[in-house]
């Protein structure tokens, strides 16, 4: 059972990494545009040559 | 805008680097291009250092430093070929903040609820299987360790409103749901704390994870129609003609003006604030706030209303700050009284929670004395109260009616129907009566042209151009069917008309007198009269507020579903009986001055009838507040909009049977999700009475009800409107 004594910890780590980028994502503002994130992607123009 | 200087200054403030920023809301964004057109059209300007398109909403947040001004934004906007308007971000602000702080406290539940159930699912198993007691502890204060800093955050919501509701002396959902979850939590703390084989972690943070999707689902969906409503009103953003201490007029927006200032009020314009006549003579039309469709003659010493129509004359206004007035004064007194009668309506979820919540916790204490009276022990009785706690926290019960909230009010948006109020859905489905205002509700916002059908259409084109030139109002109506520039040298007569030289031969545009025509048959008695003359040749026109396109087939539909109808204007008698007599409505009255509607209101609601309110002018305010529900349409005044649950959009009537449709089917979704919810805890309170249930069965139970009544509540939405008695075109481009 000693193996508990890493997976436990690195299985609440992995979760409280998921839960930092969900709320830094947040802050940032990535979920005001959803429609204008899901267009930005297809557009090539902002490539600066 | 012409030559005349803009002051943008109340639209620009200061971002958190000490940079100038604007907020715009801009017009025909449709496809992805717009996005770089925009953003890279304005971050060339020398000082632009953000341009940001939220494509979502259409709003476009500039700022700039040293060499660019709000000025060279705009003009360089208009260049790219946009239309774009300054636009102040409402105080919802409040609103984003409240969903972004939801979002958060989802995502903390969500975390904590699915590790909390990574390690129940390893107790459950080892459970019947050969989990040591010492791993079973470890794991359930690893679970505590996540579950009370995760509930303590992600509760906030619930325990907030709970303790408010508390305050107020009333039980609404909130309180057992907190007391589910804290129950939950503080056994589960003690049970492993002795060691015992079940504990309810992962029960309450899945609680709060559904309830809490509930709550910014329905959150995110208001707050869409908001912003949408918010962008209208920016679209419609309109200019006054400020007078500066020199005499010179400038442009500002009328959200800029303050009790004192000086305005011109050229012919053919909106006034942009209330105020006294200083100067001038004109005829302004009232049809928005009054529903008045014949014009008043204003002259020095007269009130004109924010949003009434200039005439043909120029005005020099004082502004007056709003609420010292007769009318405005009035309509303010009244909404505050309507207001205050209103605010007694309780929500069908919380008139649920009144009757559900004693009875919930009297079962949970009398299983437990039952249990104790039978020999239980003190541990194992308390162990079954807090199950029956936990079992019927009211998880579906408070998705019952979100859910189906947020389905329905999406379906509204796309049927051009923006919700205001949360519990307008529920207040719509019991509605047996519909009220109409007539002008700009029955009827087009803006008036059409009537040509008797004798008429020489071929004249039409050389008077629409002609029509051009003019700035009166009735002149404006005809001027949109102009195809070609003004006649050069026409010269506007003020008060008669305007005249110019064609070929030789003079064209006249004003008034009968002015023309020399004689009065013609075959026009309606409600319609304005223009007359057109070119040497011997010439026609009257009638211009007069038409029916919404498809005004006759709603009303008609209304009335197929069961609903009474009434009229209550402030036009006059024969006008307002017209309209009554085209749409078949047998109960109409007219020259209602707002004090009057709501008697009507009162009257009706005194007989047992509950009224749906349809009005836009600024007179409808009172009433709209006062009805059981009200709607509006979006060009409606802004005060009276402020009052309506919703508001609808285009030139069509069919939003309101729409959202009287889409709110009973809404309804009836909600009964059948109450109903389930019911359904539930007649399953599921046995059960834990008789101690028969453990987490595992909890986690099942819950989830189970929950996704039910959420995927029933995917069924409401508008339902297909008759096929008879639509009319699918828009006579209105």
């Amino acid at each position: 059972m000693s193996v508990l004594l890493y997976l436990v910890p690195m299985a609440l780590a992995l979760g409280l990494a998921g839960l930092f980028a969900f709320l830094w994502s947040l802050r940032a503002g990535q979920y005001e545009d959803m429609d204008g994130a899901a267009r930005r992607i297809l557009s090539d123009e902002d490539v600066r040559k | 805008m012409g030559a005349e200087a803009v002051d943008y200054s109340v639209f620009v403030d200061r971002d958190p680097s000490g940079h100038d920023q604007m907020n715009l809301v801009v017009e025909g964004i449709s496809d992805d291009s717009a996005i770089a057109d925009i953003e890279r059209g304005l971050s060339a300007l020398p000082g632009v250092v953000r341009a940001r398109l939220n494509f979502t909403n259409h709003r476009l947040s500039v700022a700039w430093g040293e060499g660019a001004s709000a000025d060279v934004v705009m003009a360089r906007l208009s260049e790219l070929g946009y239309r774009a308007h300054p636009f102040a971000p409402p105080a919802a602000d409040e609103e984003a903040q409240r969903a972004k702080w939801l979002l958060r406290c989802l995502g903390v539940a969500g975390f904590a609820a699915m590790n909390v159930m990574l390690l129940s699912i390893s107790v459950w198993a080892g459970n019947v299987s050969d989990i040591t007691p010492e791993t079973r502890d470890l794991f359930h204060w690893i679970s505590a360790l996540i579950a009370l800093p995760a509930a303590a955050y992600a509760g906030q919501p619930f325990f907030r409103s709970a303790i408010a509701g508390l305050k107020a002396g009333a039980l609404n959902m909130d309180v057992p749901i907190s007391l589910g979850v804290l129950l939950a939590l503080g056994m589960s703390v003690v049970e492993t704390a002795l060691s015992q084989e079940h504990a309810y972690f992962d029960s309450a943070l899945m609680l709060l994870f559904f309830l809490l999707a509930g709550r910014y689902l329905d959150h995110a969906a208001r707050q869409r129609t908001r912003s949408v409503a918010a962008n209208v009103a920016a679209l419609r953003g309109e200019f006054a003609h400020r007078l500066d201490g020199t005499g010179q007029p400038v442009l500002v927006p009328v959200q800029a003006l303050q009790p004192g200032d000086l305005l011109l009020v050229p012919p053919g314009e909106r006034v942009g604030a209330d105020g006294l006549v200083l100067d001038g003579r004109s005829s302004v039309g009232e049809a928005v706030v009054t529903g008045e469709s014949l014009p008043r003659i204003v002259s020095r010493g007269d009130t004109v209303h924010a949003g009434s129509l200039n005439g043909e004359g120029a005005l020099t206004l004082r502004v007056t700050a709003g609420g010292n007035q007769t009318l405005v004064d009035e309509v303010q007194r009244l909404l505050d009284g309507a207001m205050s009668a209103r605010s007694g309506y309780v929500r069908l979820a919380d008139r649920v929670a009144r009757a559900y919540a004693p009875v919930v916790h009297v079962t949970a204490l009398a299983s437990a004395l039952v249990w104790l009276a039978m020999g239980a022990s003190l541990h194992d009785a308390v162990m079954i109260a807090v199950a029956v706690l936990i079992i019927t926290c009211p998880c579906a019960l408070a998705l019952a009616v979100p859910a189906v909230q947020v389905v329905a009010t999406g379906a509204l948006f796309r049927a051009g129907i923006l919700v205001r109020s949360p519990d307008m859905i529920e207040r719509l489905a019991v509605v047996d009566t519909v009220a109409f205002d007539k002008t700009g509700t029955l009827t087009l916002p803006e008036p059409v042209l009537r040509l008797p059908a004798d008429v020489d259409r071929s004249l039409l084109p050389l008077a629409a151009r002609l029509a051009l030139s003019s700035h009166h109002p009735l002149a404006a109506v005809l001027a949109r069917e102009a195809r070609g520039a003004p006649l050069a040298g026409a010269m506007e007569e003020s008060g008669s008309g305007v005249r110019a030289l064609i070929d030789g031969r003079e064209a006249r545009l004003g008034s009968l007198a002015y023309c020399g025509l004689p009065l013609p048959a075959h026009l309606s008695p409600s319609a304005s009269l223009i007359a057109f003359r070119l040497g011997d040749q010439g026609f009257v026109a009638g211009i007069e507020q038409a029916l919404r396109s498809d005004a006759s087939d709603i009303v008609a539909d209304l009335a197929r579903m069961g609903l009474s109808l009434v009229l209550l204007s402030g036009d006059r008698p024969e006008a307002v009986a017209s309209v009554a007599q085209a749409l078949g409505v047998r109960d109409a009255r007219a020259a209602l001055r707002p004090a009057e509607k709501i008697a009507a209101l009162t009257e009706l609601k005194d007989a047992g009838r509950r009224v749906l309110m349809v009005g836009d002018g600024l007179n409808d305010a009172p009433a709209l507040a006062a009805a059981h529900a009200s709607l509006s349409p979006v060009e409606g005044a802004a005060l009276t909009k402020a009052q309506a649950d919703a508001e609808f959009l285009g030139t069509r009537l069919a939003p309101v049977r729409d959202a009287l449709a889409c709110a009973r089917s809404a309804m009836a979704r909600i009964h059948e999700n109450l109903g389930l919810a019911l359904l539930y805890n007649l399953i599921a309170v046995p059960l834990a009475v008789g101690g028969y249930v453990t987490p595992l069965v909890a986690a099942l139970a819950m989830s189970g009800s929950s996704i039910l009544v959420t995927l029933n509540a995917l069924r409401a939405g508008v339902p297909k409107a008759p096929a008879a008695g639509t009319t699918p075109r828009e006579r209105h481009p």
